[in-house]
């Protein structure tokens, strides 16, 4: 396992905010924004924290009973006249949706937003086999016109400005650059993708939640593509993670009021489309997929991120992901979530991002199933660092450190030559970039002439005396 | 099923629980927990912290062997070097019947993730009783006045993250419920202090320990972002229980050339020193 390169988010996310004074500033000031139509919404409802509490404990009870959930969906899926096939991983995942274009002569593919195909990277799996990929939702085809990944598992494009997707279109669709209204804007992206549906031979959704009881999946968007996308050509296929069951339909009362409403501060999403088998002539295929999933249910200290519905408001609410962009993290997910659930898929590749959180805490509190999102981002660095993947020189600084604080005699005569040595130190070194970070944008703290300790021990002698 | 199951609800609100139960007797010995980088950088947040203890006629010590909590080191997933951190500072207090230190993110470091070392009778004691600075006045000592004090200034509050959604000291902006928040409680307390409302009164200012040099960049903006809230809401001071966020803003604001003081709420309940 390991790829040859760790990603370096913080690297990554300098960039982003040195780039120009407009794109980081937009995008923190979006997602703010986007928190506190959430909180507005959230606290709009009484039992909201019980809410969370009890969506927490369906999504426990069902992962920890999910082959009897998924057998049990299968069977309903199944008797209601879909084709259910399971993924072991992305590999298998594309090959059966590959197999199934195949055998109809499918050429042409509209699909909607499905984080889970991003993460089997199944777009340029059928380009390459001569399967057209049409995006159909908005931001998602503007990044794929771009050739990016979506830095946001709701706003997929959420980190570009509307100049840029001004400019984008001009180059891709040959509109005017300067005509950057997002009326306009999103009037060409209707008119550029409505007619693919026409064309498709089949279109592709993921899907939110599957339900157990009755073999049902649910797709809730804004903007209604993927129902198009399902309805009008004659085959759909839903790509969904096995985390995605829940057990009844009157579960979907509790995830329904809290999916919106932490995603974007709505009460609900435009569309909320149930799909229980083929619609009247046309075929249904439902690929479940497990890629690490039955993986990570296993490991103790991690299975609770198997809970997530995607809402991406651990994302809004986190200060380092709205300075950083989604795409600092070089991942399909980014943000809190994406920090736990990356390094599952590739632990060296992705051993940086633990280390790119202040551990504030408010995504643990913000998540509507209650992942204990900020206690896993800390638990993986502790992981992280026993696989001997923390830098070099944070490791030698800690093992100095942490002889030197076990050790109180030379803890205190550390601290007699540091202040002579900082009065002292070049004002070069100081404020050299690469060797002390600190001063780049930050004045030091100057050290006290006498130490509280010292102070005590001048002014509480007796005090001292008596308790050491 | 009972939803509404005490042992489900959130870690912060029982643990917030505990403390407004637990109950001080009056030859209870309190060991004063003084962090590293206070009793290095701001020694006077330790005399305040100090002095203001002595003020409800507590029976205070200091370790002197104290160092450090180990928190850079845990912070960073290095639990070899947090364990001997750990060791020591269970050995220093175990003989205290309570331990408070003015500093959210020490005292979270004590109670939430002492977890390097075995966990015996003292280390449970010492996790069990460590309190900031806040919540040992507001909770425990249940302290209604600071006749002493007096501050006519106008006041930005900065609660840490680790006091807000670790220690639970007010209510975080996302978690729906009564607002509450012990530190301004007790700062409506001082005479003369005015506190302005911010914008994003919880919202990270970017310290996080050892992130504010590994991710230099983000943390700076975060930073940066934190002043220009503080300074467009017109504060002359910004008041925090955890000095090593201040720190933090304080670098960021003199390198700006903004004109801002920073001070730790201990100093501003005991009338100083600053």
């Amino acid at each position: 396992m390991g790829s040859a390169k760790q990603v370096d988010p913080a690297a990554a996310a300098e960039l982003f905010i040195i780039r120009d004074h407009v794109h980081e500033p937009m995008h923190d000031r979006f997602l703010w924004a986007t928190m506190q139509r959430r909180n507005k919404e959230a606290a709009a409802i009484p039992e909201w924290e019980e809410l969370r509490e009890i969506a927490s404990t369906i999504k426990e009870h069902t992962l920890t009973h999910l082959d009897q959930y998924l057998e049990e969906f299968e069977a309903n899926a199944t008797k209601r006249g879909a084709h259910v096939h399971w993924a072991l991983d992305a590999a298998e995942h594309n090959e059966i949706v590959y197999s199934i274009l195949e055998d109809h002569g499918a050429k042409e593919l509209i699909k909607s937003k499905s984080m889970l195909q991003e993460e089997c990277q199944m777009a340029p799996y059928l380009q390459n086999r001569g399967i057209k990929v049409i995006e159909s939702d908005l931001g998602e085809r503007i990044q794929q016109l771009d050739g990016q990944p979506p830095s946001h598992i709701v706003f997929p494009s959420i980190h570009k400005t509307r100049q840029d997707v001004a400019r984008l279109f001009a180059r891709t669709i040959g509109t005017n650059p300067d005509n950057d209204d997002p009326h306009f804007l999103t009037e060409v992206m209707r008119n550029n993708a409505r007619p693919r549906f026409l064309a498709a031979d089949a279109g592709m959704t993921g899907g939110n939640f599957a339900i157990a009881e009755t073999g049902t999946f649910m797709v809730c968007t804004n903007e209604g593509n993927a129902d198009i996308g399902a309805s009008v050509p004659p085959i759909h296929i839903a790509s969904i993670g096995i985390e995605k069951i829940v057990p009844r339909v009157e579960d979907m009362g509790v995830f329904l009021r809290l999916l919106a409403r932490s995603a974007e501060g709505a009460p609900l999403t435009q569309y909320s489309s149930h799909f229980t088998g083929p619609r009247k002539g046309g075929e249904l295929h439902i690929v479940l997929v497990d890629n690490g999933r039955s993986r990570r249910l296993a490991m103790p200290e991690f299975w609770h991120s198997l809970k997530c519905i995607r809402c991406g408001a651990c994302m809004n609410t986190c200060p380092v992901y709205r300075r950083s962009g989604g795409l600092a993290y070089g991942a399909t997910y980014s943000g809190p979530i994406g920090v736990i659930l990356d390094p599952t898929f590739d632990e060296f590749k992705y051993s940086e991002l633990p280390f790119h959180s202040t551990l504030c805490g408010s995504c643990s509190e913000v998540c509507p199933v209650r992942i204990d999102i900020s206690d896993q981002i800390f638990k993986w660095r502790r992981v992280m660092a026993k696989k001997g993947y923390l830098p070099l020189a944070k490791r030698l600084s800690f093992a100095v450190a942490g002889y030197v604080f076990a050790h109180p005699e030379e803890y205190h005569v550390v601290q007699k030559f540091a202040e002579p040595a900082l009065e002292y130190a070049p004002h070069f070194l100081l404020y050299n970039n690469s060797l002390n970070p600190w001063g780049r944008d930050r004045e030091l703290p100057h050290l006290a002439k006498q130490t509280f300790r010292e102070w005590y021990l001048e002014n509480r002698s007796e005090n001292a005396k008596a308790a050491n | 099923m009972d939803w509404s199951r005490p042992e489900r609800r959130s870690e912060v609100a029982t643990q917030t629980e505990a403390i407004n139960r637990k109950q001080l007797s009056r030859s209870a010995k309190v060991g004063l927990f003084i962090p590293c980088y206070i009793d290095m950088i701001y020694p006077e947040v330790g005399i305040a912290a100090l002095q203001l203890l002595e003020r409800f006629k507590l029976d205070v010590g200091y370790p002197l062997s104290q160092t450090c909590c180990g928190q850079p080191m845990s912070n960073s997933g290095d639990e070899v070097n947090a364990a001997a951190a750990e060791r020591l500072f269970v050995e220093n207090f175990k003989n205290y019947d309570c331990i408070v230190g003015p500093s959210g993110s020490c005292v979270k470091q004590v109670r939430c993730h002492f977890d390097s070392i075995e966990q015996n009778d003292n280390v449970k004691h010492v996790r069990a009783n460590t309190y900031e600075l806040v919540e040992f006045l507001h909770d425990i000592l249940k302290v209604e006045s600071f006749p002493w004090a007096e501050f006519r200034h106008s006041v930005a509050l900065h609660n840490s993250c680790s006091s807000i959604r670790g220690l639970g000291i007010a209510k975080p902006s996302e978690i729906v419920g009564p607002a509450f928040d012990k530190s301004a409680q007790l700062l409506s307390k001082v005479k003369g202090l005015v506190l302005v409302p911010v914008d994003r009164p919880d919202d990270c200012c970017g310290f996080g320990g050892t992130f504010c040099v590994t991710d230099e960049a983000v943390s700076a903006r975060m930073g940066l972002d934190k002043v220009h809230d503080h300074l467009r809401h017109g504060a002359e001071f910004v008041v925090s229980p955890d000095m090593s966020c201040l720190m933090h803003q304080q670098g960021i604001a003199r390198r700006a050339g903004l004109d801002l003081k920073y001070v730790h709420i201990a100093q501003v309940l005991n009338g100083g020193p600053f």
